[in-house]
């Protein structure tokens, strides 16, 4: 989406993964965003976790909606096709794409408005549908492309940059996932690179729909003193309860964990999430004592992040649909109807 | 009593209607009468007037026994059969003079019940029931399935006909049959014992229905997307498409499950709403399945922002538009062809769609077969517009014929070699100066990768606010347009082509129209018709239209939708085309298309005509 292009010069040292690539070859477009903007930040970890999990560009597919942070999709993986569809409809482009070929991973970028006003719909019934994708949710609290109204997700009491207070309760992204049977439920902060990588690789590699929302302030027009979504604000007030790493199948979990205090989760494909709880209280597999721990921090001023819901077990959409092993883009035209002899069987009853 | 008019003999050529409650079972009595009498190889026609309602009002439906094998309303009723008291002051009016009316006599005749120029025959279907049948629902069910024993007496039904035909349907529950075919010999005996049988409208067997089915024009285009090779279909219910998905969902649970694996080959989504399913069609469509929705006008309203984005974007979708009655939420249950300009521009800025227009169920098969390869070869939205007249009732088409031979047209969609064959890769880019570019698919290699968006992009694919590049695009997509042209399914010609009086028409106003041309013939008046099957129009329609004076074109809507199309889209001088519009819900009937030419003419010609 840019005007400039990205030099192509290389560093002959950089990092390679298993398929041989650097993050360079993970990239996208030049960034058109404000500088300083958190969606950045959150391009740059995507780019790392997907490099980290060594997966080729083209077997993602990036979807996104309309807004800010649904540009964030032509800044990453430009070996991957992209789908920059309309204001909050991202999640239906996603599932008709996942119900085509369900071989692929998909990674809808989002936003607060696009996710919980104009597409809260959208994003509710993909969640019900349990479509296998990852759904980033880039919430910065305002619509930043037409100069700063609130969105959905601001607070009681956070102020505008003009000052205005605002009076209607917010929408939270993970209590709505949480309610409406979401099974990977995350929340992290664009400045929290060290918490977001893992987070982006367990949720790509979940079986399932994955949500993190990802707090993103935004520089132009909320964060000032008196929103609850500025860079100050998110990092004295929001608390990591669960850290998640994500191990590779095949891969020995290496870091060192003090005993009772980590719990592993096994996904489908052999990774392993390991969940290490800084706060004991906190049951990150229990749906309802999540619910209800978000709460609780919520009437105490605390924003909570972290893995905060995990669930490996649900069928996801093809499992509910029954629908056969190979993508349905894939299965053979013979395969799909039976000629004139099965034609002349079915008008048996016609006649 | 007066005595009512001598009423013609009229074999295999007359109108029964019934009046009943919904939910009341009518459905199945009226379709086992209907198909008894195409089972006697004579040629009918039903029609299904029912309410936006579940259980309570009233519906009525009509048979038209046609030895001719029309397929449109004749606008008469010669037998009513008045099953709904509320009604009957509306349905004893609507018998035509010298017709026959049948009503339940348990109870004493209904005041408004009076005619003197009709025949007004009692059946105690009530009183029956309640001797011969236990329990309130069997009771009304059986009255029902009785009127089909006493109208198989009166007009000389084969009986074994119809026992074939519920042994067919009560398969799995062979008791049923024992038990409607009491009703029926129920009602035959009384009528035999009672009622002037035969009446002189009678069913003779006949052998014009052998190579025929009976099929309604939603179940036909479900096949139809069966045999194109669909796989997703992503869907909201709304009356009167509902039935398609149904259909389509109902094939694919028979032919499309592994027989080694039990898994699905096929995926209907019930979508949260009409603007999530068409965006699962394009997101399927985008990844390479062929895959469709089915909706009606206030569903394409919502998908309309959808449909812009498909069509600036390029991505290939089929849309089934099964038209019912607007504005607003309408008349559900009803028809008409009022969504001809809402499909073809649907969408905010410079967009136009391929439209086609199927008349019938046979062409709902084909042209769904068609409307893919359309969308694909196109890279663009496809409409079927279809309608509840065709897509909910039986017609009795031929039967449906497959080309073993054929394969799906994917359009231009790139391969992994081909891709990689490519110096670079651009998405937008007429490399064959065709206006059509080339696509590739998600998964297969980095290097056929692009971003697909719906804001401004140039012909490589990339976003732009340049002036000229975005131009660029615009105009290769109306040269595009202009090639659908030469693709879509061309115009049916009738006639010598140099006739004084020339018919234009599309989708089911077709059956109303050949009718009206025989009866002009007989008139002495030749009629040319031209029945249009796509938009963008084509050449054909435009030379047709240049070569006639006095053009009607025919349609269902109030606007002359079809008719600022065409002057929309072709030279045509607007002054020449004269509408004959029909808006009233109900199918149209030849009669208003034979009035209407006949007023056109005037008074000399007229006279002329009718000798």
């Amino acid at each position: 989406m840019s005007f400039i292009n990205k030099p192509k010069v290389r560093h002959p040292d950089l990092p390679t993964n298993e398929l041989g690539l650097t993050r360079r070859d993970y990239e996208g477009a030049m960034s058109t965003l404000c500088a300083g903007c958190g969606h950045d930040s959150v391009t740059s970890a995507i780019i790392e976790a997907i490099w980290g999990l060594s997966m080729r560009p083209e077997q993602l597919v990036k979807l996104s909606g309309i807004g800010c942070s649904s540009k964030t999709t032509a800044y990453f993986a430009s070996g991957a096709h992209g789908f920059n569809g309309v204001h909050g409809r991202m999640p239906s482009v996603a599932t008709g794409a996942n119900a085509a070929n369900k071989d692929l991973y998909y990674i809808g970028v989002s936003g607060d408005g696009d996710s919980l006003s104009i597409g809260f719909g959208q994003f509710a019934h993909s969640i019900r549908r349990n479509v296998n994708m990852l759904y980033v949710c880039e919430n910065n609290g305002v619509y930043g492309l037409t100069k700063g109204q609130f969105s959905a997700s601001a607070d009681i009491g956070t102020k505008s940059k003009k000052g205005e207070e605002n009076l209607q309760s917010p929408v939270d992204p993970c209590l709505a996932a949480l309610s409406l049977g979401g099974t990977f439920i995350a929340r992290s902060f664009s400045g929290d690179k060290e918490q977001l990588v893992p987070l982006i690789q367990a949720g790509l590699m979940h079986k399932g729909f994955a949500m993190i929302d990802i707090i993103s302030p935004c520089v132009t027009f909320n964060d000032h003193a008196g929103s609850t979504k500025s860079y100050t604000f998110a990092r004295e007030h929001y608390h990591e309860a669960v850290h998640a790493d994500y191990v590779p199948p095949r891969q020995e979990i290496k870091a060192s964990y003090a005993e009772g205090e980590t719990l592993p989760v096994q996904m489908h494909d052999g990774s392993q999430i390991v969940l290490r709880k800084l706060d004991q209280d906190y049951d990150p597999t229990h749906r309802g004592k999540a619910f209800e721990y978000l709460r609780t921090k919520l009437r105490q001023g605390e924003h909570v992040t972290g893995l905060i819901f995990v669930s490996s077990s649900g069928p996801d959409m093809h499992e509910m649909a029954r629908t056969t092993d190979v993508p349905l883009n894939q299965v053979p035209y013979e395969k799909l109807h039976p000629g004139s002899a099965g034609l002349a069987k079915i008008l048996k009853r016609y006649a | 009593m007066a005595q009512p008019a001598k009423p013609q003999d009229r074999v295999n050529d007359f109108v029964i209607k019934f009046a009943n409650v919904n939910g009341t079972g009518s459905a199945s009595a009226n379709a086992l009468l209907m198909k008894s009498i195409f089972r006697m190889g004579v040629p009918v026609m039903g029609k299904n007037y029912f309410p936006s309602n579940i259980q309570g009002l009233p519906t009525w439906y009509e048979i038209r026994v046609t030895k001719d094998g029309y397929v449109a309303r004749s606008g008469r009723v010669d037998l009513m059969v008045a099953m709904n008291v509320e009604t009957y002051h509306k349905d004893v009016r609507e018998v035509s003079p010298g017709g026959f009316l049948i009503y339940d006599s348990t109870w004493p005749r209904s005041t408004v019940l009076r005619r003197e120029d009709i025949v007004i025959l009692g059946v105690p279907f009530a009183k029956l029931c309640n001797e011969n049948f236990i329990g309130v629902r069997n009771r009304i069910l059986m009255k029902n399935v009785m009127y089909a024993g006493v109208l198989a007496a009166l007009l000389e039904i084969d009986l074994e006909v119809i026992r074939q035909l519920l042994t067919e349907s009560y398969a799995k529950k062979p008791a049923l049959v024992d038990a409607n075919m009491k009703a029926v010999q129920l009602g035959y005996d009384y009528a035999r014992a009672h009622l002037p049988c035969p009446l002189p409208l009678r069913v003779e067997r006949m052998d014009s229905t052998r190579g025929h089915i009976m099929i309604d024009g939603n179940t036909a285009a479900g096949l139809g997307a069966v045999y194109a090779g669909a796989t997703v279909g992503p869907w909201y219910p709304i009356t009167p498409s509902t039935s398609l998905m149904d259909a389509f969902k109902g094939f694919c649970q028979k032919l499309r499950v592994d027989p080694e694996t039990g898994m699905n080959n096929y995926a209907v989504i019930q979508a949260e709403d009409e603007l999530s399913a068409i965006g699962m069609v394009l997101g399927a469509n985008w990844n390479g399945a062929r895959a469709f929705t089915a909706t009606s006008g206030p569903g394409i309203s919502l998908m309309s922002e959808f449909i812009g984005l498909a069509y600036y974007a390029e991505v290939p979708a089929v849309i089934f538009d099964v038209q019912r009655v607007g504005p607003s939420t309408g008349m559900p249950t009803r028809t008409q062809q009022c969504d001809l300009m809402l499909c073809a521009y649907a969408s905010h800025g410079d967009t136009k769609h391929v439209l086609l227009f199927p008349s019938d169920p046979e062409e709902c098969f084909h042209m769904t077969v068609q409307a893919f390869d359309l969308a694909e070869r196109l890279q663009t939205p496809v409409f079927v517009m279809s309608d509840l007249d065709i897509g909910m009732n039986d017609w009795m088409c031929p039967d449906l014929k497959w080309d073993d031979g054929y394969r799906p047209d994917r359009g231009k969609m790139l391969s992994k070699e081909e891709i990689e064959a490519l110096p670079k890769f651009h998405r937008y880019l007429d490399t064959d100066d065709d206006a059509i570019p080339y696509r590739t698919l998600p998964g297969v290699s980095p290097k056929g990768a692009y971003f697909t968006r719906g804001s401004g992009h140039n012909q490589y694919g990339a976003y732009t606010e340049d002036s000229t590049e975005y131009q660029f695009v615009l105009d290769r997509l109306v040269r595009k347009f202009h090639r659908a042209g030469t693709l879509v399914p061309r115009p049916v010609i009738e006639g010598s082509g140099d006739r004084a009086v020339a018919l234009v028409a599309v989708g089911s106003s077709h059956g109303a129209v050949h009718e009206a041309m025989d009866i002009l013939a007989r008139l002495g008046i030749g009629v040319d018709y031209m029945r249009i099957r796509a938009f963008p129009f084509g050449k054909e329609v435009v030379a047709f239209l240049e070569s006639h004076h006095r053009v009607f074109v025919v349609e269902q809507n109030r606007d002359a939708q079809l008719r600022s199309l065409l002057t929309l889209e072709t030279p045509v001088e607007k002054s020449k085309l004269r509408s004959i519009l029909h808006y009233s819900g109900l199918p149209m009937t030849s009669k208003e298309i034979v009035e209407a030419v006949l007023a056109e003419l005037g008074d000399a010609q007229r006279k002329a005509a009718l000798g």
